[in-house]
């Protein structure tokens, strides 16, 4: 099947990609070739056929207690910020 | 040569004190240093960092009881994380990253005494089929062409390591498989390659890109060394919820387990149209050596076959959409400068840092997630996924493993690189339905084509019975005697 454009549009904008409009366009082709692959299957009957969820088959996932199992590590979990002050992440200003 | 020697005699040889592991590692950091401006296969380089290991290794070894990986120089695909030491994924947006943290994985690793070379290249976030979306450059297959100076690919999109273990550049490395990126380039690479069953390793501190699906495996030049690698990777971890909490035996002991009375079975629907003479050629040979070791080899049916790869290219991008939503340049990795606005932000940080192919997948999984296409897309692919799960329990109803061709062709140029994408997919075709079933599945490297590049053959096996396919791999393994070696290795072309 083949995509238009404001599909396209909105994808990338849902996605937060921020493309321009050659690559939109590219990205609409390549897109569309995928989905035109991709009907091969219509032909499956999957009348009544439940969907696979996760691939465990072994056992149900396990829940974990609800209990801290780490703590005292701002620093680890700072230590990749592209910008901080003191104890926080810091962002552009985005709102006036 | 100390680097041409399989992780089990370099374990013998260590205990034995025939050579130390500062010796078997320095061998090894040499033949990075003198390979990797060419091979590319490693992103970052940590031979200081191993050679202190190597001492403690000594060390350990002296004082006896020395767990089973003490002193081995192994490669890390760099999608693992490694505490202090920066892991890309091959991508941009996290080109800078350095986790504070340890994966599961390679924690087992280290715990069993294993000494890390470096972090290898990848396709970037593992999407790829030819080690061709890095953001840190392409990895060049050590193996050539006969007469012709073509640079391969080494498949993907654990291409770095299956080109540093077939180069002497590591004695054996660690991979992820999400559709068959341990299995296509370890057969690209002429070595083994074990993706296990899934929930067999766990996926903790190792970066996501199908959630459902990525596996992490050993990939080395032996099926024995997969064994020993596999049994200090695989385990129960209360970080991993989807990881099994099903015990762990000593795989090693499969190795030449007797195959009398075992059935292969041979499914009709991997004999794709086209696929080439010699791949079939190999295949049958495969046919022949394990009906000589003593299998019943049997013909059955997987009828849904030829609807994985449309039904992984759904579900793999609808995961990876997900996953990669975090990186959004917030909280860590690159951040775009000059945005106006949050989703400016967001938007600018993300189309700087992700590439094209990573981009493609990302806008796929959103489309077939979206309001209006999701019944249509993605449960239809989850409800075909049950399908072919099903074809699979019902194989081994009749069989205990599965032969087939691993790939179908040997590795490629790099420009002959498909411009469409739906063609270079269709290099996982063999590897991804076992992927969707979470069954385990190897490669083992059986024969050279007309050009003298190594072909592989796949064995699927049932949930959590990685021991069969060791034993019919090393069956094969024995039968075939694989023992070329690539033109591009330690010693010969430094």
């Amino acid at each position: 099947m083949s995509l238009d454009l404001a599909t396209t549009r909105r994808i990338a904008k849902l996605a937060r990609i921020g493309l321009d409009d050659q690559e939109i366009e590219a990205v609409r082709t390549q897109l569309g070739g995928i989905l035109g692959w991709i009907e091969i299957l219509d032909e499956v009957d999957v009348e009544g056929v439940p969907p696979m969820i996760g691939t465990s088959t072994h056992a149900a996932l396990k829940p974990r207690e609800d209990a801290v199992t780490d703590g005292d590590c701002q620093e680890k979990v700072l230590s990749n910020a592209p910008d901080r002050e003191g104890p926080f992440f810091t962002v552009p200003k985005v709102v006036e | 040569m100390l680097t041409d020697l399989t992780i089990a005699q370099a374990a013998e040889g260590l205990r034995k004190k025939e050579f130390s592991a500062v010796e078997l590692t320095k061998a090894h950091t040499e033949a990075v240093e003198a390979l990797n401006g060419r091979v590319n296969a490693y992103i970052t380089v940590t031979s200081d960092k191993a050679l202190e290991a190597a001492k403690k290794a000594d060390s350990t070894l002296v004082a006896g009881e020395a767990p089973p990986l003490t002193g081995i120089p192994l490669g890390i695909k760099d999608l693992f994380c490694t505490n202090g030491v920066r892991t890309t994924a091959a991508s941009k947006i996290i080109g800078n990253f350095v986790p504070p943290y340890e994966s599961t994985v390679t924690a087992k690793l280290l715990e069993n005494g294993a000494i890390f070379l470096g972090k290898t290249n990848l396709d970037e976030f593992a999407m790829g089929s030819g080690n061709l979306t890095s953001a840190f450059g392409s990895v060049e297959n050590p193996w050539h062409r006969k007469d012709d100076a073509s640079v391969l690919v080494p498949g993907g999109s654990s291409g770095g390591s299956a080109a540093a273990v077939a180069a002497r550049m590591a004695m054996g490395a660690t991979g992820t498989d999400t559709g068959g990126s341990i299995r296509q380039p370890a057969a690209y690479c002429g070595i083994v390659g074990l993706k296990p069953t899934y929930g067999r390793c766990s996926r903790w501190g190792t970066i996501a890109f199908a959630s459902s699906l990525d596996q992490a495996g050993p990939m080395t030049r032996s099926v024995e060394d997969a064994a020993i690698m596999l049994s200090a990777m695989a385990g129960a971890d209360p970080k991993d919820s989807t990881c099994a909490t099903v015990a762990v035996p000593d795989y090693r002991a499969a190795c030449g387990r007797s195959l009398k009375g075992l059935r292969v079975g041979i499914p009709a629907e991997y004999r794709a149209p086209g696929m080439s003479e010699e791949i079939l050629a190999v295949w049958q040979k495969g046919v022949d050596m394990l009906r000589e070791a003593g299998c019943e080899i049997v013909d059955v049916s997987l009828p849904h076959t030829k609807y994985g790869l449309a039904t992984y290219y759904i579900i793999a991008p609808a995961e990876c959409s997900s996953n990669l939503a975090r990186y959004d340049g917030v909280r860590f990795g690159e951040r775009a400068e000059g945005a106006t606005s949050l989703d400016d932000l967001y938007e600018k940080t993300r189309h700087n840092g992700f590439g094209e192919e990573v981009r493609r997948r990302i806008l796929m999984g959103t489309y077939v997630l979206s309001a209006g296409y999701y019944d249509a897309y993605y449960l239809k692919a989850q409800k075909v996924r049950t399908l072919i799960q099903r074809d699979f329990t019902q194989a081994f109803e009749k069989v205990d493993v599965l032969l087939t061709p691993t790939a179908p062709t040997a590795a490629f140029a790099r420009d002959e690189k498909p411009e469409d994408p739906v063609q270079m997919y269709l290099n996982d075709i063999f590897t991804v339905p076992a992927s969707m079933a979470g069954q385990p599945a190897m490669s083992v490297p059986v024969a050279l084509d007309g050009k003298g590049l190594p072909l592989g053959l796949q064995l699927i096996g049932k949930h959590f019975d990685e021991e069969t396919i060791i034993a019919v791999g090393s069956a094969l393994e024995k039968a075939a005697g694989f023992t070329a070696r690539p033109d591009l290795r330690a010693g010969v072309s430094a």
